[in-house]
């Protein structure tokens, strides 16, 4: 039977599997909507900005292990998703991107919202590809599902020219893909695994450092009963956090600039750094030279150009992470030399150098954090970018089937909000709560409407400091407590210069309660530790909408240690010396 | 400069497709690796193109490009002939003009004792073909350069490489 492109393409999401569609139509992509009308196989979900779509999509996929499918019309439609394309191939989040485009014969024309999506997304997916014909669909969108969510996964953008939309052919959609240019690797090289065995075997100071890859292939528990049968201790990237339960005894932390000293300190002092799923990227190694330069690196991963890419390894392994911790933990044994102090020493320096906020301040982060932790024994929790990010991922425990959402790679403001609808959209069973920045949540506060019209539960917390906090941070300690355009209370009516907030300054706009109002929500505001547990308790009684909730925190919090850029780790900072110029 | 840094050669089979040379192209430049020439087209099967690059590099730059190209969906296969015995020629056209009589004589002399064929001329230029390595054209050019540096044009195919069915040596 002859079927329009359209049909084709409904057809080949519901034999995907596909249960959500996130799509926002246009011009270019009428045809699309028009054969989604009434779709009783999946839900369309409406956002109310590309780039909030994309980064639900995107949300969604992390939090259910599922693609995420996206649907926008050409031109600006399509330009507004580079941000989440490039924020999900960074973090190997699986995501098939449909985009509408100018029909062939107008393409190259300049015509009326034509872009070349594909050429400004070739250097920030795993795949783009344009439909030139017909009879080329089926096979097209087979092939990105297929691409999008094996070896490495990551984000592809499929781009549907309208007369091919339009066009009659074929109803058939593939069941195979044969792909002669694409091959992930699978399998584990047996060789290399036991010569990494070996070599934990014999070490005296072993430590597995847990990246995201391990929770990309789900491989959380597998890891776990890894370093129970090994009795190795476990340092993670922020990535990998939640692959081990956070209060395990064998889990030190988190590593890298704003690790924990214990965790900086494992890697400094080990003598094999047993490494999963990681790309050794700036913000985890420090410098180069210092980094674990005692130790002997083995390194697992499923993208060979991660592996000796930064760091220079011993024993380099191409394997999925899964595959390769359910194989090692069948062949290695325990070590039999390891120092009965080094576990000792790690859990020591853990508890004698915890992170803390020392504050005098009514409200504090990390009262926040903790805040949750006591009320979401299970949760999925995004984050947005900056400080909120790293205290959340410093204090939050990730227990059970608990997921962290963060964009680690790329650091996009404005991910939080829609990641965590995205999550709620595919997890309605689990809470999903989001931790923002002031600025960050600005820059998708439009999809609390998606939020509400879907009638999520979604659970917003802003951490309101009125700063660019991160940056005012560097400029604090670094650039001379020059606050340039750091501030979101200055006015035309402030100073020019202004390196320290005052009582005095003016009020912060918007006013997040009288918008989360506006949104027919729930808006709360909250300035005193003592009232956390009521607030979250009243939220958790609300099913059907989301709420917002403000934390006015002190102005001038910092996120602590840290391990400025450029530094070893060893070289970790704890406390700002204040200095004005 | 690294002392590790050298002359690399690369052999790939790529889709025959709209955009691909701009992905190879824009993953070189995207990630910074000097690419030194890149030659294209198609082979005896039309849906598939071979590409032949040159570049200088270290050793871990030119493994991590090998990677980078290996994972790219369009790539369907990478060939390192760095250390592969191989066929590689690379065409030049040099166009020489306002000559005199005898300068035209002793360019068409010097053609045949370098083995270069004259292709086209009239009274006072000439078009000289040169089918050789990059090494051996590039003194070419520096020779006629000496004489004739402003009456000269000249440009330069890029090479592309087969591997060798009988030779092992290089
Ligand atoms: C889209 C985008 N623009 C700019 C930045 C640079 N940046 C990183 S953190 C930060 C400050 C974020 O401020 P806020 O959202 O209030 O969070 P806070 O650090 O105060 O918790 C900025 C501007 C970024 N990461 N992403
Ligand atoms: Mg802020």
């Amino acid at each position: 039977m002859k079927i329009k492109g359209t049909q084709l393409f409904v057809k080949a999401l519901v034999e995907e599997g596909v249960d959500t569609l996130f799509a926002y139509p246009g011009g270019m992509a009428i045809d699309l909507f028009d054969a989604l009308y009434g779709e009783k196989d999946f839900r369309v979900v409406l956002p109310r900005h590309e780039q909030g779509l994309v980064h639900a999509a995107d949300g969604y996929a992390r939090a259910t292990g599922k693609t995420g499918v996206c649907l926008v019309t050409s031109g600006p439609g399509a330009t507004n998703l580079v941000t989440g394309i490039a924020t999900a191939n960074y973090d190997s989040v699986p995501l098939v991107c449909f985009t509408g485009q100018v029909p062939t014969n107008l393409i190259g024309n300049d015509a009326f919202q034509e872009v070349d999506i594909v050429g400004i997304c070739r250097s920030i997916c795993k795949y783009a590809v344009t439909v030139r014909r017909r009879e080329d669909l089926g096979r097209i969108i087979k092939e990105a599902f297929y691409v999008a969510r094996t070896g490495k996964p990551g984000p592809v953008v499929v781009d549907l020219p309208k007369d091919i939309q339009q066009a009659l052919g074929s109803d058939e959609y593939p069941k195979e893909v044969f792909m002669r240019g694409y091959k992930p690797s699978t399998g584990v090289h047996m060789g290399q695994l036991k010569k990494a065995a070996s070599m934990l075997e014999s070490a005296k100071r072993p430590l597995f450092l847990v990246g995201g890859g391990v929770n990309i292939s789900h491989a959380g528990e597998e890891m776990t009963a890894l370093a129970e049968k090994m009795r190795i201790p476990v340092v993670s990237t922020v990535m990998g956090k939640g692959a081990l339960p956070s209060d395990h005894p064998l889990y030190i932390g988190n590593m890298g600039m704003h690790g924990n000293v214990a965790s900086n300190t494992a890697v400094s002092e080990c003598d094999v750094l047993f490494s999963i799923g990681t790309r050794f990227n700036d913000r985890i190694t420090g410098k180069l030279g210092e980094f674990a330069k005692d130790a002997k690196i083995v390194h697992i991963d499923i993208d060979a150009a991660s592996i000796s890419r930064n760091i220079v390894v011993d024993v380099p392994i191409v394997a999925d992470a899964k595959e390769a911790i359910v194989k090692l933990t069948e062949i290695v044994n325990p070590p039999k030399h390891i120092s009965g102090e080094w576990l000792r020493h790690l859990q020591e320096l853990r508890a004698e150098k915890p992170i803390r906020i020392r504050s005098s301040a009514p409200l504090t982060p990390e009262d926040i954090i903790e805040g949750i932790n006591r009320n979401f024994p299970e949760l999925i929790i995004s984050t947005d970018v900056g400080q909120n990010q790293m205290w959340t991922t410093q204090f939050i425990q990730l227990k059970g089937r608990s997921k962290l959402l963060t964009s680690g790679g790329l650091g996009t403001m404005g991910y939080g909000l829609p990641a965590a609808i995205g999550a709620k959209l595919g997890r309605p069973e689990m809470p999903v709560v989001c931790v923002s920045g002031d600025g960050g949540f600005q820059m998708n506060e439009q999809e609390l409407a998606t939020a509400v019209c879907e009638e999520l539960p979604v659970i917003i917390c802003i951490l309101n400091n009125s700063y660019l906090g991160n940056v005012r941070q560097w400029q604090e300690m670094f650039y001379g407590g020059r606050y340039s355009c750091t501030c979101l209370r200055k006015r035309k009516s402030c100073a020019q210069w202004c390196s320290s907030p005052a009582a005095t300054c003016p009020p912060y706009v918007p006013d997040f309660v009288k918008l989360a109002e506006s949104y027919g929500m729930e808006g709360i505001r909250v300035t005193r530790r003592e009232e956390i547990d009521t607030v979250f308790e009243r939220a958790q009684k609300i099913t059907n909408k989301p709420t917002l909730i403000e934390f006015i925190i002190e102005r001038e919090e910092e996120i602590m240690p840290m391990v400025p850029g450029g530094n070893a780790l060893s070289e970790m900072i704890t406390e700002v010396k204040k200095e004005r110029k | 400069m690294s002392p590790l840094l050298k002359k690399r050669w690369l052999s790939l089979y790529v889709e025959n497709d709209v955009g691909v040379l701009a992905k190879i192209a824009g993953l070189f430049s995207g990630k910074s690796y000097n690419l030194s020439s890149l030659t294209v087209g198609e082979t005896e099967d039309p849906t598939v193109s071979r590409m032949t690059i040159s570049l200088y590099g270290d050793d871990k730059t030119f493994e991590q490009i090998k990677k980078q190209l290996n994972r790219s969906v369009e790539v369907i296969k990478v060939l390192d002939f760095t250390e592969l015995s191989i066929h590689k020629k690379e065409i030049l056209y040099i166009k020489l003009h306002s000559l005199k009589k005898e300068e035209i004589e002793d360019i068409i002399r010097s053609a045949s004792v370098f083995g270069v064929t004259v292709c086209d001329y009239d009274r006072t230029s000439l078009i000289l073909e040169s089918v050789k390595t990059e090494d051996e054209n590039s003194d070419l050019l520096a020779y006629y350069k000496k004489y004739y540096a402003s009456r000269m044009e000249a440009v330069r195919g890029g090479s592309v490489a087969i591997e060798s069915v009988s030779r092992s040596d290089r």
